[in-house]
């Protein structure tokens, strides 16, 4: 390891972060390379692998969209920091916060006075020729916190050392979250090194942010609620927004979980709708509201806009903020900084040209083959689906379509230098390496214009040393960043936030209903998992003895009516993703685990997305799957009632299972003791192994099998935890726990009671027993029904009307 | 003239709704030609909120919501309005010049807006080329205008089963056919393309002609036009659908860059199921 620093080879003619040509290791991190190359190999191995298993069972994700692999991919974290010298970054952050300045006071003069248009400052083309200049947010009222909240910003380095900004992302900029799980990792991984390097803490920077939004709320200032709307699991970087709003304590919310009544905006709760106060909004502008923007979102909000303009809920970032993003105002800021703030630009924008300027214009194609082409304005038709034209690409050909297409319509083009990236060492597992990098840094606004600078950020490194692609999809992976003083330590201590007391919480009763709908279902899946599992492998069992085989098919017609062997439809049933198939459910189960996962702890997600069955060409190999799978399936049912509050939550977790299994046991009767062409005892005895209940029977009646006391253990013996009547006891508990109890009982309860008196009324000696399974088929979806209707009506999503008939 | 204007537009589910939202234009926006009266908005059933609020380009919109299950929705604005012939053209400078006025000068920047595309119009070199064959160069505006006017009426087939709202420019173009939305969208986009500014305007049109005049495409329902904007008369109509200049028969409801910013209704409705919407217009001479 001693040689891995010596032997650093950085690119020439490049600013590397760590070493500098001429002059070896920069003085910031020499003390720093010093203990991490005392740490040694070894230890720095054995530290990185329990790191990254830590990060895998975390769920720590970056989803890449179009990957048909599926999901979701690791989030790529290098075990060495970049280190940022304090003196240096304290001159970029003022910078940065003279930026975070200019960007807002000219969001505000687009969306208010226009004044910038009136004095030429801005050229028409750059907002009105804009699809994501929004006309319906001109004029809204704006918290100016709102405007800002989050303003995340692209950095690079020239060759001679100096910070440019590459791009703005000014609506909803991703990557904080991960720069603070980053953090997280990096710090177990290296504490002494992060202890003695004293690098400024991200957490002030976060309550920060918390304050401000509280600070939004006008109507509700000492217990506001405050929401952060993601467009859900599909986002690639959900993991993010599940990791933000836990810790910010902000309710996770997609945009069906919303509505707006009375020109307010309310959190759809099982106890009722909530008002909100404040949305930290991380969807883009168009698609926050179905009515008024995007027609076609399915992520939005229906009223939204009209609920800002009434002033009843606050925005941020503020609707209308990403038209700042485009590429084509960069050329503009150095005068627009000028006219607000009279001052020079303190971090320069990477040169760029606007084409709509016909001077600027003419040097753009003459200078083609050095400059990067990028749209003015976001739009699906760019060259060839590309996000940037590098002129020293093109062939002849493409280079003569390109021209014409700029010369018909130059304010839609923005060119900008190729830009000059720094590097910075990476470890590659035996040495140290140079990537190229870019900075993502962050700025969170404050009262009264001011801004607070993230003092780190999210490092993004290519994949490889000749790379210069660097994205948050295509790169490499991401790096910690340590802003590190030279003497003591940066931080002020951290202080209490002023203002009032908390109101203490039992919660849990924060419950979306969607997420209740959601651990409803995940219940319902989890348990009927459990019971195909459980008559598979009971039918793999018994089709193996000769006398018992006669049956087989019998079971596994209750599951899937079907002809044919036995085997190849048990495999079926195994491997099937059709609705009746176990990898189906456990497809689903992924699915459910997946939209719930911040309101399960993260054993319970790694088990559910860990389940998984086949491929089995063998009995034997499907025995061994099926053994696992149960008790993975017990594992998460064990967990879920050891760990989980005994809120509403739990309560919907535990509903689906209990009506799932009285269901699927209703079913099973009927599918089996109906029938009399079969040996009674050997159909008996494989239901009472099915509902695992053949050990208390055998010790209840060591006699032998009969039917009676088979019924009754399975229907309504409520010692039993299997029986039926076990089930309905405890849903009916549940039932008088949920919220909106009426003196008189509920549609579900009226039900549940109805079913679980008869079952503890039943003789089972004397029983019309086609009939009463019959009956109890019908009732159970009733009561199914009844809840839903009850509680989870309104998750139902809205969607827009078709247009109109056409003139 | 007078006019007493009634425009219902009803909506029919198979399943219950349980909540909407919706947007209606609700009053014709403010006009110099146009004097409205007697206004009124009927929702059944009754909405449990409606504001009212003026958009961007100054339309009245009313929104509304209603919370109370129904399995039908009705919409009717009823107003009476008086139209004063419109003025009348005579000269006008060269569609060159005003082009380059909107390019140059900022006195014209609230007109410069209309010369960009929007979600419906999207201009290209195809529609620039239909278009100057209109506006040769040095031709006074208006007399280009008017003769593109009736090259689109002349050359273009009205055909409500050819196009719906996703048909692109290119394709109305290609098969010269489509409705009074398709050919205001059309016209808007040529002029555009040759840097003019050009808005869309949604109206009515008299139900009933008057004795001996022939009734007009698009009496039924809402109708829709262009208008361009050429100084010093400032915004002119032109109905590419009848080939006329409109005056007063014309009632003008709202305006904005294409359709999308003058939808007359639009909701989002939770629950629903299927649905069927039936639009009835009315518009009638109110006896002096």
């Amino acid at each position: 390891m001693q040689t891995a620093a010596a032997g650093y080879q950085p690119i020439p003619l490049t600013f590397d972060e760590m070493h500098a040509q001429p002059g070896g290791v920069r003085p910031h991190w020499s003390s720093f390379l010093h203990s991490f190359e005392d740490m040694g190999p070894e230890t720095l191995a054995r530290r990185w692998a329990e790191v990254r298993r830590l990060m895998r069972e975390n769920g720590v994700t970056f989803n890449v969209h179009g990957d048909p692999g599926g999901l979701d991919r690791p989030w790529e974290l290098d075990p060495l920091p970049l280190l940022v010298d304090e003196q240096e970054w304290s001159r970029l952050s003022a910078g940065l916060t003279q930026r975070a300045r200019l960007l807002d006071l000219v969001l505000e003069d687009v969306y208010g006075a226009q004044e910038l248009l009136r004095v030429g400052l801005i050229p028409p083309e750059l907002v009105y020729a804009h699809p994501g200049f929004l006309r319906g947010c001109h004029g809204l009222p704006v918290a100016p916190q709102s405007r800002l909240l989050l303003y995340g910003t692209d950095l690079v380095r020239t060759p001679q050392g100096e910070w440019m900004i590459l791009r703005d992302r000014t609506q909803a900029p991703a990557g904080a979250g991960y720069a603070l799980e980053n953090r997280l990792v990096l710090t177990r991984l290296l504490p002494e090194l992060f202890r003695e390097a004293r690098a400024a803490r991200l957490g002030p920077f976060f309550e920060g942010l918390r304050s401000s939004l509280e600070g939004l709320a006008a109507l509700h200032p000492n217990n506001p609620r405050i929401v952060l709307l993601t467009s859900g699991p599909l986002s690639p970087i959900y993991f993010e927004h599940a990791y933000l709003a836990q810790y910010l304590g902000c309710t996770l919310v997609e945009g069906d979980d919303l509505t707006v009544r009375d020109n307010a905006v309310f959190l759809k709760q099982l106890e009722g709708l909530q008002p909100v106060d404040v949305i930290w909004r991380v969807l883009d502008d168009a698609f926050c509201d179905p009515l008024e923007l995007r027609g076609d979102s399915f992520f939005g909000v229906p009223g939204l806009v009209q609920a800002v303009r009434s002033g009843n809920v606050v925005v941020a970032n503020s609707l209308g903020s990403g038209w700042l993003e485009t590429p084509a105002l960069g050329p503009f800021l150095p005068e627009l900084c000028q006219y607000f703030l009279g001052q020079e630009l303190k971090v320069p924008g990477v040169p760029s040209w606007w084409c709509g300027e016909p001077r600027a214009c003419q040097h753009v194609l003459m200078h083609l083959d050095k400059l990067v082409l990028r749209a003015a304005f976001p739009t699906q038709t760019f060259f060839g689906g590309r996000r940037a034209v590098y002129g020293h690409e093109l062939s002849r050909k493409e280079r003569d379509e390109l021209v014409a297409r700029i010369q018909a319509r130059p304010y839609a083009w923005v060119a900008q230098d190729e830009v000059s990236m720094s590097t910075s060492p990476v470890w590659t597992g035996k040495q140290l390496e140079p990537r190229h990098m870019v900075l993502r840094a962050f700025l969170s606004a404050r009262e009264e214009g001011d801004f607070e600078v993230l003092p780190g950020g999210l490092t993004r490194v290519a994949r490889t040393a000749d790379s210069l692609v660097v994205t948050l999809q295509a790169s490499g992976g991401s790096k910690d960043t340590w802003v590190v003083a030279a003497g003591e330590a940066l931080n002020a201590p951290v202080v209490n936030r002023p203002g009032a007391e908390v109101v203490l919480s039992r919660g849990g009763n924060d419950l979306p209903s969607r997420i209740a709908d959601n651990l409803f279902w995940l219940g319902r899946y989890v348990e009927r998992a459990e019971g195909v599992v459980r008559l598979i492998r009971g039918s793999l069992e018994l089709s193996n003895d000769p006398d018992d085989a006669g049956i087989v098919p019998m079971l596994l017609d209750v599951l899937h009516p079907d002809e044919g062997e036995s085997w190849p439809r048990i495999r079926e049933l195994a491997l099937e993703t059709k609705e009746y198939g176990l990898a189906f459910l456990l497809r689903e189960v992924h699915r459910l685990s997946t939209s719930i996962r911040d309101r399960i702890s993260v054993d319970s997600w790694r088990i559910l997305t860990g389940l998984t069955i086949g491929p089995a060409e063998q009995e034997r190999v499907l025995m061994t799957q099926l053994e696992e799978l149960i008790i993975e399936l017990w594992a998460f049912c064990g967990m879920a009632n050891e760990s989980m509050s005994r809120g509403y939550g739990w309560r919907f977790l535990d509903l689906g299972r209990r009506l799932e299994r009285s269901v699927r046991t209703i079913e099973l009767l009927q599918g089996t003791l109906l029938d009399h062409e079969h040996n009674q005892d050997t159909v008996l005895e494989a239901v009472l192994k099915i509902c695992d209940s053949g050990r208390i029977y055998r010790r209840r009646y060591p006699a032998g099998l009969q039917l009676a006391p088979v019924l009754d253990l399975i229907l309504c013996d409520e010692s039993n935890p299997r029986s039926v009547a076990f089930q309905l006891a405890r849903v009916d508990e549940h039932l008088a726990a949920l919220p909106d109890q009426k003196p008189m009982r509920s549609a579900e309860q009226r039900l549940t009671l109805a079913l679980l008196t008869e079952l503890r009324l039943l003789d089972v000696r004397n029983l019309e027993l086609a009939d009463f399974l019959e009956s109890c088929e019908e009732r159970l979806p009733q009561l199914s029904d009844a809840l839903f209707r009850h509680y989870l009506a309104h998750v139902s999503p809205a969607r827009v009307r078709p247009a109109l008939p056409r003139e | 003239m007078k006019y007493r204007v009634r425009h219902t537009t009803h909506y029919k589910y198979t399943d219950p709704v349980s909540l909407c939202h919706n947007q209606v234009v609700s009053l014709p926006h403010p006009h110099p030609c146009q004097e409205v009266s007697e206004a009124m908005l009927e929702i059944e059933p009754i909405p449990a909120v409606k504001t009212r609020r003026r958009d961007y380009f100054g339309n009245h919109l009313t929104v509304f919501e209603v919370h109370e299950p129904h399995e039908e929705l009705s919409v009717t604005i009823r107003f009476l309005v008086e139209v004063q012939v419109a003025q009348d053209l005579v000269a006008s400078p060269s569609w060159e010049q005003v082009a380059g006025h909107l390019a140059a000068d900022r006195a014209y920047l609230s007109e410069r807006q209309f010369c960009f595309d929007s979600p419906y119009v999207v201009a290209d070199e195809k529609l620039a080329a239909y278009a100057r064959k209109s506006l040769t160069p040095g031709r006074p505006l208006l007399e280009g205008v008017k003769d593109m006017m009736a090259r689109i009426h002349k050359e273009f087939r009205y055909d409500p089963e050819a196009t719906d709202l996703s048909t692109g420019l290119g394709e109305v173009l290609e098969n010269r056919r489509g409705v009074c939305q398709d050919f205001a969208h059309l016209m808007i986009g040529m002029l555009r393309s040759l840097g003019l500014a050009a808005r869309y305007v949604s109206g009515y049109l008299l139900t009933t002609p008057p004795p001996g005049q022939p009734r007009l495409v698009g009496a039924d329902a809402s109708h829709a036009w262009l208008s361009v904007f050429c100084p010093p008369y400032g915004w002119v109509d032109f109905d590419p659908t009848n080939d006329q200049i409109p005056s007063d028969r014309h009632i003008t409801m709202a305006w904005g860059r294409d359709y999308e910013d003058v939808s007359p209704v639009k909701g989002v409705v939770l629950g629903g199921g299927a649905q069927t919407v039936s639009v009835a217009v009315d518009v009638h001479p109110e006896d002096p």
